[in-house]
C-alpha cells in the first residue's frame, strides 16, 4: 500500500494519455461483453436445455408437422416418463416489429415438463378452465405492459385472421437466463379454429426416465415411426437447441475473430503506451534503482501501471455492458436471452489483465534491465 | 584523514585499493582508472577534480556501488562491495549511500514530502515514522514549508535541497555528489554548498563530490585530482604562493 502514490502519481502523469488508454480497453471490453451476450443469447438454449428432454421432430423439417395419434404410441414406450406437444403460431400483435415466440400448448402436460418456468397456482387453473386463456413471460408482459386479466389479440399469419386471447397468468423464469419472452395458449383453440392441419402437432417433447439412457430411447423412437407418413428425427433438448444455433451461422467462430482482431490491437496500444511511459522516464527509473529500489521493483512498478489501466478500463467496459444487458433484449425478441453472466465478466477482467501483462511485460524487462550508470549518464 | 597513497591502516570509512576501470570502445581499450588508491574517514569531506574525462564521474559510480570495477577492491565501513551480488549492492546502496546528482532528478510527478519519502520505502518504518523523518530533513534544507510543492514549482536551488534531504533521509554512511552546483546560479550554488558544508561540520556526514568549479572544491577539506586514471592530491589555495 505504501507504493500506491507511486502508482498513481504515474498513472496520472499525462492524464489524456492514461485516460485514452483507459478508453480503449473501456471499449473493447464492452465490445466483448456485447460479443459474450449475443453468444450466449444464440447459444444459451443449448446450455439451459433439460438434460433430461428430448425433442421430436418430423424428419422432413421442423415446420412439417406430426400427428397427434403419436401421443399414445409416445406414451407406452419404455423409457418415456412424459408427453407434451407444442405448435408454432407466429401471430402478429399490432406490429410486425413486435416479435415475440407463440405456442399452442398442451395443458395437461406444459407445465410439468417445464418446472423451471413459475407461474402461480390459481392463475395456472384460471389459464386451464379458459379456452381462451394465454400465459406470457414476464419480459413479454412487461414489455407490452400486459396484466392478468388483459384481452390480448393477435393477427394470425400461419393460421390466418384474428385471434384474441385472456391473458390469465404470466410465468417468471427461475434462472436469470430462463427464457421469459414466451406466450402460450390452448392447443385445443387452435385445433378447433385453424382451417387446415387439424389434428397436427409442431413437436413433441418428452421427458425419460433415465437421462443416461436419452440416445436410446432417440433411436427407439425415430425406430418405431420409421418408414411411417411421418417419420420423425428425435434429438436432446440440447442437440435440438444447437442445430439451430448452426442455422445461424458459426456464431461462435466470428466473436472469436472479432473479438481476437480487438484485443490484439488493444495488446499494441497498450504494448506502445507502456513503452512510451518506461522510455520517458528512464532517468527517473534510473534514480530508482540508485536509491536501492530493486530490478525486480522496477519491473513490477511498470507492470502494476499496466494493469490498473487495463483493470480500470476493462471493468469500465464490462460495467457498461452490464448495464447494456440489464435494458434489455434491444432487438425485440430475436434475442430474448440478452444477459451478462458473471463468469463472462471474470472471464473479461482475466483477458483484460492478460492483455495488460502482455502489453506491459516488455516495457517492463526494458526498464529492469535499464543500467543505472547508462540512463543517468542520457538525462 | 583523506590518503591515497594507498598506505592508511584498515580503520578508513572508504578503502580503495589498485582500483582499475577501463572500457572497450570501437574495438579499442580504454583505461580510465588504473592502480587508484583512496582512503576517506568519517565525517571528510573530500573533492575531486579534474578535466572532462577524466574517470571523476566513473569513479563516484563505483564508490556508489552503481558499477563493477574491471579490478581492485573498494571496502565501506568494512563491507567489501567489489564482490557483491547486483541485489545485495542494491540493498547496501539503500542503506550507505545518499546521492545528490547534478540535475536533481527529482521524481516530478511527487511533491516535495513524496520525493524525500522514496529512500524511506525501502524501510520497515511506519508511515508516521517516516513523516517524522522527512520533516526532519526537510527542516534541515530548509524547506519544510515546501513539503507539498511539486519539482516545477520549486527554483532550481529549492530542487537540489529537496535532493540534498532526499540523500540524507536515510542517514546514509556517506553522500556522493556529481556536480551538486552544476546547474546553478553562484548565489544558489553557494546556498547549496553552505548546506553541504554544515552537514558535514554539524552532521558529522562524509561528503565525496566531484566538480569543475574551483571555488565549489575550495568549500572541501580536501581536494584530490584525477590525473592519468590515478589520484594526485592537488594544492589548496591556502598552498598557493
Amino acid at each position: 500500500m505504501k507504493y500506491l502514490p507511486l502508482v498513481i502519481a504515474n498513472l496520472l502523469r499525462k492524464k489524456l494519455r492514461t485516460t485514452l488508454t483507459i478508453g480503449s480497453f473501456a471499449v473493447a471490453l464492452f465490445l466483448f461483453g456485447l460479443l459474450v451476450i449475443v453468444r450466449g443469447a444464440f447459444s444459451q438454449g443449448v446450455d439451459i436445455a433439460g438434460a433430461d428432454r428430448l425433442v421430436i421432430i418430423n424428419k422432413t423439417s421442423l415446420i412439417q408437422p406430426l400427428p397427434l395419434s403419436y401421443r399414445d404410441r409416445l406414451l407406452r414406450m419404455a423409457g418415456i416418463k412424459q408427453v407434451t406437444f407444442q405448435n408454432w403460431f407466429g401471430g402478429v400483435y399490432q406490429d410486425e416489429k413486435n416479435f415475440f415466440p407463440q405456442f399452442a400448448v398442451s395443458v395437461e402436460n406444459q407445465r410439468a415438463m417445464y418446472p423451471e418456468f413459475k407461474i402461480p397456482e390459481e392463475q395456472w387453473k384460471a389459464f386451464v378452465e379458459d379456452r381462451e386463456g394465454a400465459i406470457a413471460g414476464e419480459s413479454t408482459a412487461e414489455r407490452f405492459g400486459w396484466k392478468v386479466g388483459d384481452r390480448i389479440p393477435l393477427r394470425g399469419t400461419i393460421y390466418p385472421g384474428p385471434w384474441e386471447f385472456n391473458l390469465r397468468g404470466i410465468y417468471k423464469g427461475s434462472r436469470p437466463q430462463d427464457d421469459t419472452t414466451q406466450f402460450w395458449f390452448h392447443w385445443d383453440y387452435l385445433d378447433e379454429r385453424r382451417t387446415f392441419g387439424k389434428g397436427d402437432v409442431g413437436w413433441y417433447v418428452v421427458r425419460v426416465t433415465n437421462p443416461d439412457l436419452s440416445v436410446q430411447v432417440a433411436k427407439t423412437i425415430d425406430a418405431e415411426f420409421a418408414n411411417s407418413p411421418f417419420e420423425t428425427k428425435t434429438d436432446t433438448e440440447k442437440a435440438f437447441a444447437a442445430s439451430f444455433v448452426k442455422q445461424m451461422g458459426n456464431i461462435e467462430f466470428l466473436i472469436l475473430t472479432v473479438g481476437g482482431v480487438v484485443f490484439f490491437t488493444l495488446l499494441l496500444v497498450t504494448g506502445n503506451t507502456m513503452a512510451i511511459a518506461v522510455r520517458e522516464r528512464i532517468g527517473e527509473l534510473a534514480v530508482m534503482k540508485a536509491l536501492g529500489f530493486s530490478d525486480r521493483f522496477v519491473l513490477l512498478l511498470v507492470m502494476v501501471e499496466s494493469l490498473c489501466v487495463a483493470f480500470v478500463g476493462g471493468g469500465l467496459g464490462l460495467l457498461l455492458a452490464k448495464l447494456f444487458s440489464l435494458r434489455g433484449d434491444p432487438t425485440g425478441g430475436i434475442l430474448p436471452y440478452f444477459y451478462l453472466q458473471t463468469w463472462a465478466m471474470a472471464a473479461g477482467v482475466a483477458t483484460a489483465l492478460l492483455v495488460g501483462v502482455a502489453g506491459g511485460i516488455l516495457p517492463a524487462v526494458s526498464a529492469m534491465r535499464l543500467r543505472v550508470v547508462d540512463a543517468i549518464r542520457r538525462v | 584523514m583523506v590518503r591515497v597513497d594507498g598506505n592508511a591502516g584498515a580503520t578508513s570509512l572508504i578503502r580503495v585499493r589498485g582500483l582499475d576501470k577501463k572500457y572497450t570502445r570501437g574495438g579499442e581499450e580504454i583505461h580510465v582508472l588504473q592502480g587508484l588508491n583512496l582512503d576517506v574517514d568519517s565525517g571528510d569531506f573530500v573533492a575531486f577534480m579534474g578535466p572532462s574525462g577524466s574517470g571523476k564521474t566513473t569513479l563516484l559510480n563505483l564508490l556508489g556501488g552503481l558499477d563493477v570495477p574491471s579490478a581492485g577492491t573498494i571496502t565501506v565501513a568494512g563491507d567489501e562491495i567489489t564482490h557483491m551480488s547486483a541485489s545485495k549492492l542494491t540493498n547496501w546502496r539503500a542503506r550507505h549511500v545518499g546521492f545528490i546528482f547534478q540535475m536533481y532528478n527529482l521524481i516530478p510527478v511527487l511533491t516535495a514530502f513524496q520525493n524525500v519519502e522514496l529512500p524511506l520505502l525501502l524501510t520497515k518504518l511506519s508511515k508516521s515514522e517516516r513523516r517524522q523523518h522527512v520533516e526532519i530533513a526537510l527542516q534541515v534544507v530548509g524547506l519544510a514549508d515546501r513539503m507539498k510543492h511539486y519539482p516545477r514549482q520549486l527554483s532550481g536551488g529549492q530542487e537540489q535541497r529537496v535532493a540534498i534531504a532526499r540523500a540524507i533521509v536515510s542517514d546514509p554512511t556517506f553522500l556522493l555528489c556529481d556536480e551538486p552546483t552544476g546547474d546553478l546560479d553562484r548565489k544558489a550554488a553557494d546556498e547549496i554548498m553552505d548546506l553541504v558544508g554544515r552537514l558535514v561540520g554539524e552532521f558529522g556526514k562524509t561528503v565525496l563530490m566531484v566538480t569543475h568549479d574551483p571555488a565549489v572544491a575550495q568549500r572541501a577539506q580536501v581536494t584530490l585530482r584525477l590525473e592519468k586514471g590515478s589520484l594526485v592530491d592537488a594544492p589548496t589555495a591556502a598552498d598557493a604562493p
